[in-house]
């Protein structure tokens, strides 16, 4: 069963225990400095923004058609079926199209290092894998971030919106973003407020691709007859010409087969 | 050390260049990515990918374009520019290869595709045509050297395999032409509109087809003045003909596409994209209505200037397509630091000087002798067709 984050923004109050537990997991350092960037980045892998009153996380939102392991020319991303979108550093080998391409601007870059990876949220897949909760949902104190199978977290987050409608913008974000994430967001103002994207597509975005790629092999079939029967045509052409042209002048002709070796 | 010095101030400059050059190398491996480039986060892809990349894999498509011309398609006048124009894609494809080793982030796990496949991925793709087309490459230019040695049992088996090799080749190129268009089909909401359109990958084929053409008149009028020939004048006026067919067609479906997408009405919008974009068209759109008048076509500078316009209009397009076009919809800028304009450079640089120097010494631009041994074919030819 896909495993899923909800986070409520209503219920967030930006104490950033998030950010710090997600830290301390990665072993990346963590500090009032470090705390004040609202940007994700190689060392900052979830990050809370302040937008005005109101609070927004930023994370891998692990899509259920990913955009990253579909563009990756070595298969270094994957989405597992627990549900996160995890990395092999040792197969990357640093093109960047997986930045280029997410739709959430998610992954990061360890631009000064000699030996430099990707770096995004794993959500925990280690410690999901053993029926433990997410370190960010784990260390936060007012259930703004909760995570369970994507089925449970989208009824929750129904239920919420059934419940109080008053407090929520009518819609959950990640239901069908890009084909629906792993993790679904609920806000009190509509979600472009929070600075997440609300312009793309409902389809899922390697579908675009594949449906070119998926064209490939017609290609180089019908290409290959193609080129082949022009080429036939145009040198037989050249032949029968050339055999016409002798035969009209016949004395010039070469008596002996082995004059033409 | 005497004979490295420069004299001339086109040494000059290229010393220059390649001294800068080196310097960004080594900033580029003691400093990183980080060190080297301006680039971040939100705008991972520089002028490494959308000018050495894109453009140098444009640049050097007359190699499949005229080996189609001359040996599929049997226009046999075009002959004596087959070899400059696969030199020129041979280099090309070497040279991308140089650049992509700065602009990957681990350079040496560049074989990492070949073994480890994703065939999901338009990347992987590349990868694995990109080294094909070049081995096919090195293998149409491998005659060139096996005369200039004078190895004759390596010439007669490469002849053997002349014509499936081409073909392969072509194929390859039509696939890795058109998906390096393909790599941003799957980024509607980052590419601006004036550039996005699910037509790309034909969009670059289309077009790396017509610079390849341009390349072609543009090495010829080059290498005859740098070595006396004479420019083969009648043969670029009848490519600067199929030159402006093939510009008129690009720029039809161009325009059709943004019509059909509506974006034209974006051209109202006073932003740096609707400039860029004109700038991109006009160079394109001059060339196109000129090389139509048959005077243009006679004089060799006005072809001359009209294959320059279309080699920058197309280095325009797939600046915007991975530059321009990619700013608004990241929440990014980018200008290219000094080291990445350093690298460009000089690899551009190097590009020059290599393929002076294999002009030079291999029999690139056929010679008259050459003619001559080819010249009693035609006797043997009549029995042979007879044969079949």
């Amino acid at each position: 069963m896909a495993k899923a984050i909800l986070y409520d923004s209503t219920l967030c109050v930006g104490c950033r225990a998030c950010e710090e537990a997600c830290a301390k997991k990665w072993g990346n350092p963590y500090d009032d400095k470090i705390a004040e960037q609202e940007q994700i980045s190689a060392r900052k892998l979830t990050a809370v923004q302040t937008h005005g009153d109101k609070f927004s996380r930023r994370l891998c939102m692990h899509c259920e058609a990913p955009t990253c392991v579909s563009v990756c020319p070595v298969g270094a991303l994957e989405k597992t079926a627990l549900g996160p979108v995890i990395y092999d550093a040792d197969k990357c080998m640093g093109c960047r199209y997986c930045m280029v391409a997410c739709p959430f601007q998610v992954p990061t870059y360890e631009w000064d290092a000699m030996v430099p990876r990707m770096r995004k949220c794993d959500m925990c897949f280690e410690r999901q894998s053993k029926g433990l909760p997410t370190a960010c949902t784990e260390a936060c104190p007012t259930g703004a971030t909760i995570c369970g199978e994507r089925d449970a977290m989208i009824a929750e987050a129904r239920k919420r919106l059934a419940e109080k409608p008053g407090e929520y913008h009518p819609a959950i974000y990640g239901m069908n973003e890009v084909g629906g994430t792993s993790v679904l967001m609920l806000s009190a103002v509509p979600f472009e407020q929070l600075g997440l994207r609300t312009d793309l597509p409902r389809a899922p975005l390697p579908q675009l691709t594949w449906d070119v790629l998926s064209h490939l092999p017609d290609v180089v079939v019908l290409g290959s007859v193609l080129l082949g029967g022009v080429w036939w045509i145009t040198h037989r052409r050249e032949e029968v010409a050339l055999a016409e042209a002798a035969r009209s002048v016949p004395q010039t002709k070469p008596s002996g087969e082995g004059s033409s070796k | 050390m005497k004979r490295f010095v420069p004299k001339t101030f086109w040494q000059w400059v290229f010393a220059l260049i390649m001294t800068g050059g080196a310097y960004a190398t080594v900033v580029r491996v003691l400093y990183g990515l980080g060190g080297a480039t301006n680039l971040t986060d939100k705008f991972p892809w520089g002028i490494w990918i959308g000018f050495d990349i894109l453009c140098g894999v444009g640049l050097a498509a007359g190699g499949f374009t005229l080996a189609a011309t001359v040996h599929i398609f049997n226009l046999k006048k075009y002959k004596p520019i087959v070899r400059p124009a696969i030199l020129t894609a041979f280099l090309g494809y070497l040279l991308v290869i140089v650049a992509l080793m700065f602009d990957l982030g681990k350079p040496y796990n560049i074989w990492h595709p070949l073994i480890m496949w994703n065939p999901h991925s338009v990347m992987f793709e590349v990868g694995w045509c990109v080294t094909l087309y070049t081995t096919v490459l090195s293998l149409e230019f491998a005659p060139v050297v096996c005369e200039r040695f004078g190895w004759r049992l390596p010439l007669k088996w490469l002849h053997k395999v002349e014509i499936p090799l081409i073909i392969v080749g072509i194929l390859l190129s039509t696939l890795h032409q058109s998906s390096l268009g393909t790599l941003y089909v799957i980024m509607p909401e980052k590419l601006y509109p004036l550039w996005y359109s699910p037509l790309l990958p034909v969009l670059f084929f289309v077009s790396a087809v017509t610079v390849g053409l341009a390349m072609t008149i543009f090495e010829s009028w080059h290498s005859s003045r740098a070595f006396g020939r004479q420019l083969e004048l009648p043969l670029l006026q009848g490519m600067a003909r199929v030159l402006a067919v093939l510009l008129s067609f690009y720029l039809v479906m161009r325009f059709l596409d943004l019509l059909q997408r509506d974006a034209l009405r974006l051209l109202r919008v006073p932003r740096t994209e609707t400039y860029l974009f004109a700038l991109e068209i006009a160079l394109l759109l001059l060339p196109a209505m000129l090389l139509f008048r048959e005077h243009v076509r006679r004089s060799p500078a006005a072809l001359y200037a009209c294959a320059v316009m279309v080699v920058f209009g197309f280095i325009t397009n797939r600046l915007n397509v991975s530059l321009t076009g990619m700013e608004a919809g990241s929440g990014a800028r980018y200008i290219p630091k000094w080291t990445e304009i350093m690298v460009t450079l000089s690899i551009i640089a190097l590009g020059f000087f290599i393929f002076r120097t294999a002009v030079k010494h291999l029999p690139i631009f056929t010679s008259e002798e050459e003619n001559h041994t080819h010249a009693p074919q035609f006797a043997s030819v009549p029995v042979m067709a007879g044969r079949k």
